[in-house]
């Protein structure tokens, strides 16, 4: 019965956060579809709902700061207070890399593209799935399932090796290309830092329920910090 | 009954809703509800001492509002005005208006005991008479005619609304005296109940009680804001912040007048305050 108001001011903020993951997630794969069909109305779409997604990052973060000011959390509760801030700052950075795939997009124009897409949204794919995992063990507190996470940035990893190689090989081949597939290898950077944001992330999961901070490593077997 | 407690939960919840709906809205706006009570021009003196000056505040329906301010302010003084337990001290004057509902409480010929029913009050030392548990809830109603099964319904309801039925149910017969320190300010919050108040005023309603106690006074505060309006005089801040939904911030002038400096939405007054002298007092640098 006691501090029913603060667990639910929390809940609401765990939802919030959700709410402000799935905008993410969809502006990603609307980004890298809206390239792969050169659809430009689409793009500026994205664009233009980067607004939306910083309007409830800062709408999160003034409620935080409420729920500290009001309830004066403590122990657990505080450190899921301060892991959704900094969640938040997660979210709205994959939004803004979300923004700039559009942007991208816009910025290419009628420029064909210089290779057909397949790895770059399958790393999109990838990078929109672990970030909603990542969001789902926040909220459930599931630190087991946070610490597994970030080993599987290994294979966002890998394809962004792929399509690096792939397009340098384009580039040395005809220096016409090297404009658009410039542009590429900023779209695959964009999404290979979008799973490195979520393992971030997944820190804050770990952190919440240990108390303590450690770096989730990445490196195939060492998984420092991770049950 | 079963009704009583949906529609009460369905208020709660929609309560909490507007109040945490207000966090994620810009700009804050906390819908502040009607008015019911309306201070205008209040001063309040003690012989030729002017305790609290100049006081104008809304206190919203359905809402619980706080009263800060360090020691001396005039809280007190300022929530005794409201339902006229000033008139109890010798010498004491009240100029200007409290409108309750619209209709000024100061007014000459108002029916001074019908304002302290509807205006209740629990004070800071809980004050249970000498008498059974039942007897202390039933004090009120049996002096308006209630009787029988009629007076054992409404001592049930107002000891349930207190949170207090469960554990005392058993034992109403016994002496209220023999209850731990956080139960009988439940049988005075059931005994201002009983008698049907729109307005329940508290005085420092858990400084004498301890951490554990003084939470679930603070969460029956959130259950009974729903059927009543509370104002509450509290020095601990963080308890105004953890319960209120308005908070106003008195202080005492040069010449030890109080006065009101800052009234707000409590997640406002706690994270943006207005007046540096608030902001200097919540955050403990005052004095």
């Amino acid at each position: 019965m006691p501090r029913e108001t603060l667990e639910r001011e929390i809940k609401a903020l765990q939802n919030e956060v959700l709410l402000l993951g799935s905008m993410v997630e969809e502006a990603t794969l609307s980004a890298v579809e809206a390239l792969k069909r050169k659809d430009l109305q689409a793009s500026q779409r994205v664009v233009a709902g980067d607004r939306a997604i910083n309007a409830k990052r800062f709408a999160i973060e003034n409620a935080c700061l409420s729920v500290i000011a009001t309830q004066q959390p403590v122990a657990q509760d505080l450190r899921i207070i301060t892991a959704i801030l900094e969640i938040i700052t997660e979210l709205e950075r994959i939004g803004d890399y979300a923004k700039g795939i559009a942007e991208i997009t816009l910025r290419l124009g009628d420029q064909p593209l210089v290779k057909p897409l397949i790895d770059i949204p399958r790393m999109a794919q990838k990078a929109v799935d672990m970030l909603h995992r990542a969001l789902s063990a926040f909220v459930a507190g599931d630190d087991h399932a946070a610490g597994r996470l970030p080993m599987e940035d290994d294979e966002v990893d890998g394809l962004y090796n792929q399509v690096y190689r792939e397009l340098l090989t384009i580039m040395m081949a005809d220096p016409q290309k090297i404009d658009g597939a410039t542009y590429l290898l900023w779209v695959a950077h964009n999404l290979e830092r979008m799973a490195d944001r979520v393992t971030n992330i997944c820190e804050r999961t770990v952190f919440l329920a240990k108390g303590e901070m450690s770096e989730l490593d990445t490196s195939k077997g060492d998984t420092s910090g991770a049950p | 009954m079963n009704d009583g407690a949906v529609a009460r939960r369905t208020n709660e919840e929609a309560l909490t809703e507007a109040r945490y709906g207000a966090l994620f809205t810009e700009g804050n706006a906390l819908t502040m509800g009607d008015t019911k009570i309306a201070v205008q021009g209040l001063n309040v003196f003690y012989g030729k001492f002017r305790a609290v000056g100049d006081i104008a505040i809304n206190i919203p329906d359905h809402r619980i509002t706080a009263i800060i301010g360090p020691s001396g302010c005039g809280k007190s003084t300022l929530l005794r005005a409201l339902n006229r337990m000033t008139d109890l001290v010798p010498g004491a004057r009240t100029e200007g208006r409290v409108l309750l509902d619209g209709k000024d409480i100061l007014a000459p010929g108002v029916d001074v005991v019908e304002i302290r029913r509807r205006i209740g009050m629990v004070f800071q030392r809980a004050n249970p008479f000498p008498k059974s548990i039942f007897d202390n809830v039933a004090y009120g109603p049996r002096l308006y005619g209630t009787r029988g099964s009629q007076l054992e319904e409404v001592v049930e309801r107002s000891l349930r609304s207190a949170a207090l039925w469960e554990e005392v149910k058993d034992k109403l017969r016994h002496s209220a005296l023999a209850l731990s320190g956080g139960q009988q300010q439940r049988v005075c919050i059931a005994r201002a109940i009983a008698v049907e108040p729109q307005v329940i005023l508290m005085d420092e309603p858990a400084s004498a009680l301890d951490p554990i106690a003084t939470l679930r006074i603070e969460e029956l505060m959130r259950q009974l804001v729903s059927q009543y309006t509370i104002v509450v005089v509290t020095h601990n801040m963080q308890q105004a912040a953890r319960v209120s939904d308005l908070t106003g911030m008195m202080m005492m002038r040069p010449d030890r007048t109080g006065e009101l400096i800052e009234f707000g939405v409590t997640a406002q007054m706690f994270t943006r305050p207005k007046d540096k002298r608030t902001e200097d007092y919540i955050t403990g640098r005052f004095g």
